[in-house]
């Protein structure tokens, strides 16, 4: 990127400003700059993002009642981040390449993951639980920030071998801290990696409130890595969409990566296991109730003269036939086979390992079906 | 035949798996124009363009976790850490992502990516320059770890590395770069010994000696030395450290009775130790005597004029050898209740 095209996003200098196109009541706010990366979403389509959005909140919702009924080990919610997952998942082309972390469910299920092979790893079923050459979505990753070298050596190859496809990087507030994230900002900058960055700010790294990762605003390091940062209402999904088109457009033109920071909010625990309440209080959550990314988005269908009842009777029934496909998905996981433990540690065969799994079976053989020696 | 040093073999042997495979990308720092610290990819830059042989930004984390991107995409990444003592920023990357992501995703992602690591002491070289961290990396599932000990082996052992579909820590005694050998550039991968072999490059029946890297050749001279006392010492030189070939130091301890290891690495929990138990178990009956550790001590390695004093050499190796026959030896006033 030239000074000259620094300019012309007139990103760099405006990163404290937040884009908006949609506000919390549902208003339209015009923006020259990224409306035309929207202009192709019609009543249908936005009514498509609120269905997309209401039936991730319920797989969500459904996924934290099973862990509740000890059918899921953990579950870590998505709740309030359903627009950021959404609208930057939705700009995605099919063969881009995601590398997410661990509460990307709503990315997860636009690129087909199916719900067995979504709740196996919380399960403790299996390592993880789909394929991820063939939903194009790297396995979950829990060691924070780890991924965003990955998205980036993927995309130094994709750039290598002249291919059109991008990556995307999701990671959280507190991953921005990590070495690896800032070291995957170096490599993406200075080999022009089609990469984009895609912070979701939700406020909070388990109980560390964003300010002790950082002094400024996220969007404001990109500078520093000499790239694009932008930040955008992570609870607009319209705005999402369009900040995110736009950064993968212009990586996929080689124009190198960007880092776009969400500002969303967490609005359940960590995980089931967290407890937010000894870290944040009411206000702040009642706050962000306000901002709903679901509210918005419906206030702003409903004032388009759209039959509401009938888009909310639609949505309901997505969300009603995706629940029942989850529990249906639970029960579809097969415990493992105990000798299964020794599965895929290497690909090749292991003189060592080999010798460990025989003896283990032997073990295990001295066993009767009531496990009684 | 050719005669070519150690570090030339390696070069040779990149040079034709980037020739063989487009797939294969050489990645880390000042390997491009300068050819590396050690001159291991001279010239491979200017043959194969720099998408094949990259210089990085100065980050051991951001080589290797870039490595796990290129290999999701297909590439078969040859990383290499300038000196054994900067491998520990990218440690994590290694642990928890090469290690364990054929595992994770259920053998859908393979991670055939190579990290290369000139190690070991001897050469007088600054702190971290040093070091054999080969511990940390046996002791890792997932890993494969091998050390090459001459040319021919080196220029083998590194495309078969590369051909691997696991990660290989690939760890080259640097002590030995200059030391010239005759290798076939010939030679096809599948008429050579598998990386997982050991090799006996010392037949004798008295004692078994195991070792691997830069103290293949000690052991070696230690063996001469040694058949002039009519003492007959068995040279193994493991190669690969994990897996470890025990079929063949158990056929050997079976005739000898007797094992030494030795490894400039630390004592306490190393490949020694592993090796030492593992033969314990599996040939206890055979044993005329304990298993002896010959290994550096267990300190930071030392400034270089004391370096003489922690790697194990020729004298050091000969009193473990002695130790192990229950000869006159350092410790030979010494009971083990003592020690």
């Amino acid at each position: 990127m030239t000074p000259s095209d620094r300019e012309a996003t007139g990103l760099l200098t405006r990163p404290d400003d937040l884009v908006r196109l949609l506000d919390a009541t549902g208003g339209r706010h015009a923006n020259a700059e990224f409306d035309p990366w929207v202009a192709d979403v019609d009543r249908d389509a936005l009514i498509d993002l609120h269905r997309d959005m209401v039936v991730v909140r319920r797989l969500d919702s459904e996924a934290t009642a099973l862990q509740r009924q000890g059918e899921l080990g953990l579950w870590p919610p998505l709740a309030g981040q359903e627009a950021a997952q959404i609208g930057s998942a939705r700009a995605l082309h099919d063969d881009d390449f995601v590398f997410s972390s661990y509460r990307e469910h709503a990315v997860a299920w636009l690129r087909g993951v199916r719900p067995d092979e979504l709740l196996s790893v919380w399960r403790g079923s299996a390592a993880s639980g789909w394929n991820p050459f063939e939903k194009r979505m790297a396995i979950p990753q829990i060691i924070i920030g780890a991924q965003s070298l990955h998205a980036v050596g993927w995309a130094m190859g994709a750039r290598w071998e002249d291919s059109d496809a991008a990556s995307i990087a999701y990671f959280g507030d507190g991953a921005t801290s990590e070495g690896d994230v800032n070291e995957a900002l170096v490599f993406a900058s200075t080999f022009d990696a089609p990469v984009v960055f895609f912070c979701q700010n939700n406020g909070w790294a388990i109980s560390e409130p964003v300010g002790l990762q950082s002094k400024q605003p996220l969007a404001r390091r990109a500078d520093g890595f000499g790239m694009p940062g932008i930040r955008v209402d992570g609870n607009d999904v319209l705005a999402v969409l369009a900040v995110t088109r736009w950064a993968l457009d212009r990586a996929r033109r080689g124009e190198g990566p960007a880092f776009i920071e969400a500002v969303t909010y967490r609005m359940g625990p960590h995980t089931t296991a967290d407890d937010p309440k000894r870290y944040r209080t009411d206000d702040e959550l009642a706050a962000w109730r306000e901002r709903d990314p679901i509210t918005r988005l419906h206030a702003l269908i409903a004032a388009s003269g759209a039959d509401i009842d009938a888009v909310d009777a639609d949505a309901k029934a997505a969300a009603d036939r995706a629940a029942a496909e989850l529990r249906a998905g639970l029960t579809a996981i097969p415990d493992p086979e105990p000798m299964s433990v020794f599965d895929h540690v290497y690909a090749e065969p292991n003189s060592h390992l080999e010798r460990q799994r025989e003896r283990y079976a032997r073990y295990l053989a001295m066993f009767d079906e009531e496990g009684e020696r | 035949m050719t005669t070519i040093t150690f570090g030339k073999a390696i070069n040779e042997g990149l040079r034709r798996a980037l020739a063989e495979d487009d797939k294969v990308v050489l990645m880390g720092e000042d390997i491009g124009t300068l050819g590396g610290v050690f001159r291991i990819t001279d010239g491979l830059q200017a043959e194969f363009g720099e998408h094949r042989v990259v210089d990085t930004p100065l980050s051991e984390a951001g080589i290797m976790g870039t490595a796990v991107g290129l290999a999701y995409r297909g590439f078969r990444p040859v990383v290499e850490i300038q000196f054994d003592g900067f491998v520990y920023p990218s440690f994590d990357q290694i642990v928890t992502q090469v290690a364990k992501l054929h595992y994770r995703s259920r053998g859908t992602v393979r991670m055939p990516i190579v990290v290369r690591i000139p190690f070991g002491g001897g050469i007088g070289a600054a702190e971290h320059h040093s070091e054999s961290p080969e511990a940390y990396f046996t002791h890792t599932a997932g890993l494969r770890v091998v050390a090459c000990s001459n040319p021919a082996d080196a220029y083998v052992m590194i495309r078969q590395a590369i051909a691997s579909d696991d990660p290989v820590i690939f760890l080259e005694p640097k002590r030995r770069y200059h030391v010239k050998g005759e290798v076939d550039l010939d030679a096809n991968l599948a008429d050579a010994r598998p990386m997982g072999v050991a090799t006996t490059v010392a037949a004798g029946d008295d004692v078994t000696l195991v070792t691997y890297g830069a103290l293949v050749q000690t052991a070696k001279d230690a063996a001469t030395a040694a058949a002039e006392e009519g003492v007959s010492i068995e040279v193994i030189d493991l190669r690969s450290l994990a897996p470890v070939d025990y079929a063949t130091i158990e056929s050997s301890v079976r005739r000898t009775g007797r094992l030494v290891v030795a490894h400039e690495a630390g004592e306490q929990g190393g490949v020694g130790a592993e090796i030492a138990a593992a033969i314990t178990e599996r040939c206890f009956e055979y044993l005329e005597a304990a298993p002896v550790r010959v290994t550096g001590h267990d300190i930071p390695y030392p400034p270089a004029k004391l370096e003489q004093h922690h790697l194990p050499d020729l004298d050091r190796i000969l009193d473990g050898v002695d130790r192990a026959l229950g000869r006159p030896n350092s410790l030979s006033d010494v009971t083990e209740v003592d020690a």
